[in-house]
């Protein structure tokens, strides 16, 4: 079986800030790491592999920067990453995102399953995966949380905000992963130096994977970003002074005074 | 020049920090007040391959050198000063003993399951009488054909009750003493006439255990002698010299986490009508803290960097007392000064500076005493313009 995981390195928007004047978001001193739910979309397809054998390629669309987050993955047991790294594929929407990994897939060739995360911290979008499964042409299952594959077929369980939803897709596929579907697992500490010293990431550029250089980057986005802001922030709230018998009284009148009651 | 460290190391820290913060540091007051570090603690960081750090992989280690343990030291005792002793006995000298010195026969059947943490180990030369003066061992070993047999007693050997292999030294010629008389044995603990007894109950590092080790006409085969025969006090200083780097980057650890707990604690405690971060008398402790911890992290990391490098020689040794006396000593201000800064707080147990400020306190005294160090230190610095002093 060869699985296809993809994967995005972000900011760590936990220590991330919007400078106020430009709207756009201060890197400097973030640390970057893996999106969290492509960590859960590769330990399923880690799982997978000490399960029933697979090849795990991990793919990430970005700057030379984001083969550290490669480099983590091979960490962690990966045996195969590519990086997809060149300027005519910057300033790309979701799309051309989708349409540039989907090139690279293709070239990938003879795969059994591609794997997502259900969406990247620093965009909140989710819609690379379903877009790359559209371009892809093969079925889609997102929001999944528990998955068996078995006689070329994978049985998925989706995790919806009322309930559960099994499925059943035959392979090829592509799932999108939530964080509840596992707790990743640490690298080793012989993969982490084996994964700088021994492995390899392999760089593709626009002519390595073929693509339309219509169909990727900023060219290939429909959408654009038109300006981008914090909303403004929350007025401070109200403090009642005094006692708890005068706080109290305080705040029926303001509650009445509002006609809330 | 360049002071970046590479980015594996990078990764192989931020694995360690997370490790360490999550599944340690919870742990710690626990691990202190039950006088234990959890098995299965230890065992979740041999999974990761943290109890063989500094090893080569042939040898079942990470292969991540001196830089990648002194990372773990670091890291580790950010958290809790127990569980980095115990690591750093089983690792630091017990398994490094047997790297440094041992036959590729014995690094197999004996390194390979230490670095993997299947196996725990500890190194036993302190006695009663010979502290410091670990020259004047008195546990006897005599060739019996094709074994020796050990009698005597060892005191303080951390990780004693644990530990499956012990790295031990054992005089074999009363006449030569430390220079040709001494010489080092893996024992093993399922050896016969090998006993532990009594365990200690100490200021701090309490998760860590302190025992007595008895040696009753203890059989050990003459394939376990470790490194030339003779020749086990070289063995011993050189596996000292080592682990002493170790001790430094510990220091670093305690320092950094107590610099980070005093300034979060001089935010946010009001005083006067203002944090107390704005008087000067703080900020001072603050300013020197940090000027030490920024010292130690280079002595570290260049000692570390030279035995990396292949360069173990007289300056290395030189180094390596450094690392562990400047180590100790910021650690042992620096903890002080959070502890001050805490006010009461500080003194309270149900705040974690109260037990790095006992933990912190052994530092200057195991492995080598500070004064020792300094003897080591002054002696090598006169040898080098051509005084020998004994």
């Amino acid at each position: 079986m060869k699985i296809v995981v993809m994967i995005k390195q972000v900011p760590d928007t936990t220590e991330v800030r919007l400078d106020p004047k430009t709207g756009t978001l201060i890197r400097e001193g973030v640390p970057s790491i893996i999106n969290p739910e492509d960590k859960n979309a590769l330990e399923e397809a880690l799982k997978l592999k000490e399960s029933q054998g697979a090849h795990v390629v991990v793919v990430s669309m970005g700057p030379p920067q984001a083969e550290d987050a490669l480099r983590e993955a091979l960490a962690m047991g990966a045996d195969e990453a590519i990086l997809l790294t060149d300027r005519a594929f910057a300033g790309a929407d979701t799309w051309a995102t989708a349409a540039t990994l989907g090139y690279a897939v293709k070239k990938i060739g003879d795969y059994d399953l591609v794997l997502a995360g259900r969406q990247a911290i620093d965009g909140d979008t989710a819609q690379v995966g379903p877009q790359l499964a559209e371009f892809l042409r093969i079925p889609q299952v997102t929001y999944v949380r528990e998955l068996t594959v078995a006689n070329n077929k994978v049985k998925a369980r989706r995790m919806l905000e009322d309930g559960y939803e099994d499925i059943e897709a035959s392979l090829p596929a592509l799932l999108t992963i939530v964080k509840e579907a596992n707790t990743p697992r640490y690298p080793h500490a012989a993969a982490i130096i084996n994964a700088y010293r021994e492995q390899k990431v392999t760089y593709w550029k626009l002519a390595d994977v073929e693509a339309n250089p219509d169909s990727v980057g900023l060219k290939g986005s429909p959408t654009q970003v038109k300006r981008s802001f914090s909303p403004p922030p929350k007025e401070p709230g109200q403090i009642l002074k005094g006692g708890p018998p005068e706080a109290a009284k305080d705040l029926v009148a303001i509650l009445r005074q509002k006609n809330i009651i | 020049m360049d002071f970046t460290f590479p980015k594996e190391y990078e990764l192989l820290r931020r694995m360690i920090r997370e490790f360490a913060e999550k599944e340690v540091a919870p742990l710690a007051e626990e691990i202190d007040r039950d006088e234990r570090v959890p098995m299965e603690t230890i065992k979740k960081a041999a999974e990761l391959g943290l109890m063989g750090v500094p090893f080569p992989q042939k040898y079942g280690g990470a292969g991540a050198g001196e830089t990648g343990y002194c990372i773990l030291m670091e890291e580790m005792n950010k958290v809790c000063g127990s569980t980095a002793t115990v690591i750093g006995a089983h690792t630091g000298i017990g398994a490094m003993a047997i790297y440094l010195d041992g036959t590729d026969e014995q690094k197999k059947k004996y390194l390979v399951p230490l670095a993997k943490g299947e196996l725990i180990a500890a190194f036993a030369l302190t006695e009663a009488n010979a502290g410091s003066d670990a020259a004047a061992i008195q546990t006897r070993a005599v060739r019996d054909g094709n074994e020796f047999v050990l009698n005597g007693s060892k005191i303080w050997i951390t990780n004693g009750d644990i530990a499956d292999i012990i790295s031990v030294f054992a005089v074999t010629d009363p006449a030569l003493g430390a220079r040709g008389g001494v010489t080092a044995f893996i024992v093993e603990k399922g050896f016969p006439g090998f006993k532990v007894g009594h365990k200690e109950e100490k200021m701090g590092i309490r998760g860590s255990s302190t025992a007595e080790l008895f040696f009753e006409d203890c059989r050990v085969p003459a394939d376990n002698v470790l490194g030339i025969f003779g020749a086990g006090f070289l063995t011993a200083m050189k596996t000292l010299d080592v682990g002493r780097i170790s001790l430094g980057a510990g220091g670093l650890g305690a320092s950094q986490q107590a610099l980070k707990m005093s300034m979060d604690f001089a935010k946010s405690r009001y005083q006067f009508g203002a944090p107390i971060a704005a008087k000067q008398a703080i900020q001072w402790m603050i300013a020197d803290m940090a000027i030490e911890i920024e010292a130690l992290r280079s002595l570290v990391y260049r000692t570390a960097w030279m035995m990396d490098s292949g360069d173990m020689g007289r300056d290395f040794s030189t180094m390596a007392a450094m690392c562990k006396v400047y180590g100790s000593e910021v650690a042992c201000r620096a903890v002080d000064a959070a502890v001050q800064i805490h006010g009461g707080m500080g003194y309270m147990k149900s705040y974690p500076i109260e037990r790095m400020y006992r933990d912190a306190r052994i530092t200057r005294i195991f492995e080598g005493t500070n004064e020792i160090q300094r003897d080591v230190i002054a002696k090598n610095l006169f040898r080098s313009v051509g005084l020998k002093l004994r």
